[in-house]
């Protein structure tokens, strides 16, 4: 363990030597007592590894872990079971301070009583290295954010915006050996917010250096990620890169959280191959690909809002045909969300092409519609629930 | 000029509601500061009272110009003012040392726990001053509390000679204002981001440096005013010292009060007091500058 007992420094040394796994997250378990009741398990056995170089992100509702899991990263939270590897070698007793990472705070915590200057050579002043390296170094890391001639500036006289990028370059300057960002873009606006996400992403390409992202805003995991591990009421629910999350959810509440669904549930009753029929409790019949299940099995089907389409009302794949009417049609610009009624209290979701190729399709409300859908593009996953829907 | 009349109704509004305030503090401040400032330059009367001459040897006794005739320049005067100052320093720091600590530990309190803790340390406030330290007397004396405590322990065969010298006083007077100190510190400490701890933490800093670096300039501000409003009282103060003190221990403001009351030099006293006066000035002016300064940084 003397390993550990080396400076943040001699962890920066150490880039670049073969690492085995890099860090490992292995069933990490977290219990918080609450005043009232049993105590809350905010991590629950999770396991996740995490690859060098990656942008990974941590998605997930508010309490479901995910904040948690980055302060035991970080060092200001213990596991209660569990571990924490980097290259094979466990964090569990190396304190906050000693840990080759660097965290970007939701509110940035930037010290008000020091310049931005000041701020960014932090770590690098009590690590005391020599001024003339620290200078240079808070200098390029300035430039490389956009705030070089801002040192001088206290953080009380930055923009939100220019704050961030203060907090980031404070923990960058130390070439961690992951970064680990919570919420950092939750208080900029939206078009600040969105300009940031593809700056990050940009940002952690050119520095090399594995990000990982906390947020429970599931745009922004899909826009930024290379992979997306998504968390709920402390467990691991999914990871994979971001099409694979979207496209292929692994349960019921990854393809609701993830973009939005229309689900149905049934069990399936004829099997060719791939091809699969799914009956619902109320007989209505559909098609759709997956491997894995076999007849009688209780499924869900997912479909996309963007994978169905309002056809004429004799095209349409058999089986893959809903009927219903048009009750509401929401004009949000590229193009009108469709919501539509198809029988025994069902509702859908879907997104129809604002074109002028669609105007002989009636969608005011009250219409009668056929909507259909590929068969490739249904999704199943095993219900866990019961039949109801 | 409508909005001429405006403003002069508005300067008249605020000259009225001030005028309670300026008519007392200058009936009961300003005129009796006069008096008192008009005094210390006066010649002391052979049985009290002043002649009115003009007399600058008041100050000279103190710091050394006497007027040879009659008055003699006796250091003593100086030695006991810096005594007085020893001692004010002293009571500033160990209720420094015990306030510090003792605010990061309130206010990781839960709500009602620190409510509580709160109430408590404000509670003295409720008993009178003089029976406060008149109990002080009875724990301090050779038959009192703790000697008899620590002899029938057998800790100790002759009683401890605690009362009546320095360490009472510092005793007494940092009992006194330790909550003066604990509040500024507390309400500073309180609102203390601890999210810039972790920031430190986070950076590679450990625990000495991120005290150095974050927690003590941030709470600079709660130490320098609770400093500053402990030293006022305490450099002046004379009922500590004549109740813990005895005739062994002298401040400054037991020479004011002997002075007045006892001496009937009320010249004496008077640019005794003045000169006490103008050393808080002189703290309280450097304490204003350097958090005007600082208040700066943060704005501009």
């Amino acid at each position: 363990m003397l390993y550990f007992h080396n400076s943040k420094k001699h962890w920066m040394r150490r880039r670049g030597v073969h690492r085995l796994g890099f860090l490992q997250i292995a069933t990490a378990y977290k219990e918080y007592q609450t005043p009232e009741g049993p105590p809350v398990k905010a991590l629950n056995g999770v396991s996740i590894d995490v690859r060098n170089n990656e942008f990974l992100t941590l998605l997930g509702p508010s309490g479901c872990g995910k904040t948690t899991l980055l302060k035991c990263i970080a060092g200001f939270e213990d596991l209660d079971g569990g571990d924490l590897l980097l290259d094979g070698l466990s964090l569990r007793s190396v304190p906050a301070h000693r840990r080759p990472f660097n965290t970007v705070f939701q509110n940035y915590a930037l010290f008000p009583h020091m310049n931005v200057s000041q701020n960014v050579g932090y770590g690098l002043d009590v690590a005391r290295v020599a001024r003339a390296e620290r200078d240079r170094r808070v200098a390029e890391m300035l430039e490389m954010v956009g705030l070089a001639g801002l040192g001088g500036r206290r953080p009380s006289q930055l923009s939100g915006g220019q704050q961030q990028r203060v907090a980031l370059a404070r923990s960058l300057v130390l070439k961690p050996r992951v970064l680990l960002l919570d919420e950092p873009l939750s208080a900029l606006d939206r078009k600040m917010r969105e300009a940031m996400q593809i700056e990050l992403k940009t940002l952690q390409h050119s520095v090399g250096i594995t990000f990982v992202f906390v947020t429970h805003d599931q745009g922004e995991a899909l826009a930024m990620s290379d992979r997306i591990a998504v968390l709920a009421q402390g467990r691991l629910q999914q990871i994979g890169t971001p099409t694979e999350v979207y496209d292929r959810p692994a349960n019921e509440f990854v393809a609701n959280f993830v973009g939005t669904s229309n689900l149905f549930t049934g069990r399936v009753i004829a099997q060719d191959g791939p091809d699969l029929t799914v009956e619902t409790a109320n007989g209505r019949r559909l098609r759709a690909q997956g491997t894995g299940f076999s007849m009688g099995d209780a499924v869900r089907l997912v479909l996309r809002p963007e994978h169905l389409a309002i056809v004429a009302p004799d095209q349409g794949q058999p089986g893959c045909i809903i009927d219903g009417r048009v009750t509401d049609a929401v004009f949000v610009g590229s193009v009108i969300q469709v919501h539509a009624d198809v029988g025994f209290g069902r509702r859908v979701m879907l997104l129809h092409p604002h074109d002028s190729r669609n105007a002989q399709l009636d969608i005011a409300p009250g219409a009668a519609v056929r909507i259909a859908y590929a068969p490739a593009s249904a999704h199943l996953i095993a219900a866990e629930g019961g039949l109801a829907g | 000029m409508k909005g001429d009349t405006v403003r002069t109704r508005q300067r008249n509004t605020l000259l009225l509601l001030l005028a309670p305030v300026t008519l007392i503090l200058a009936a009961f401040f300003m005129v009796p500061l006069g008096i008192v400032v008009v005094y210390s330059f006066l010649e002391p009367g052979l049985y009290g009272g002043v002649e009115w001459t003009w007399y600058p040897f008041n100050y000279g006794r103190i710091l050394g110009w006497p007027l040879n005739d009659y008055e003699e320049f006796d250091p003593i005067y100086l030695l006991i003012f810096l005594n007085s100052l020893k001692f004010a320093l002293l009571t500033v720091l160990f209720s420094l040392l015990i306030c510090y600590p003792a605010a990061f530990w309130v206010s990781r309190m839960r709500a009602g726990r620190k409510g509580l803790v709160l109430f408590l340390i404000t509670l003295p406030f409720f008993t009178s001053f003089l029976i406060r330290i008149y109990a002080w007397l009875l724990l301090l004396r050779p038959t009192g509390f703790i000697n008899t405590t620590l002899q029938t322990a057998g800790l100790i065969a002759e009683p401890l000679d605690m009362l009546f010298s320095g360490f009472a006083v510092v005793l007494g007077m940092v009992y006194i204002f330790t909550p003066f100190m604990f509040l500024p510190i507390y309400a500073n400490v309180e609102k203390l981001d601890h999210s810039l701890i972790r920031a430190s933490q986070d950076l590679g800093a450990n625990p000495v440096q991120t005290f150095l670096r974050v927690i003590l300039p941030l709470t600079a501000p709660g130490i320098a005013a609770g400093s500053v409003i402990v030293f006022i009282p305490a450099l002046g103060n004379f009922i500590v010292p004549s109740f813990l003190g005895g005739s062994k221990v002298q401040m400054t403001g037991n020479v004011i009060e002997r002075s007045f009351l006892q001496s009937r030099d009320w010249p004496f006293g008077a640019a005794l007091a003045l000169l006490v006066m103008a050393s808080v000035v002189l703290v309280l002016m450097v304490h204003a500058v350097r958090s005007g300064r600082s208040r700066d940084r943060v704005v501009a």
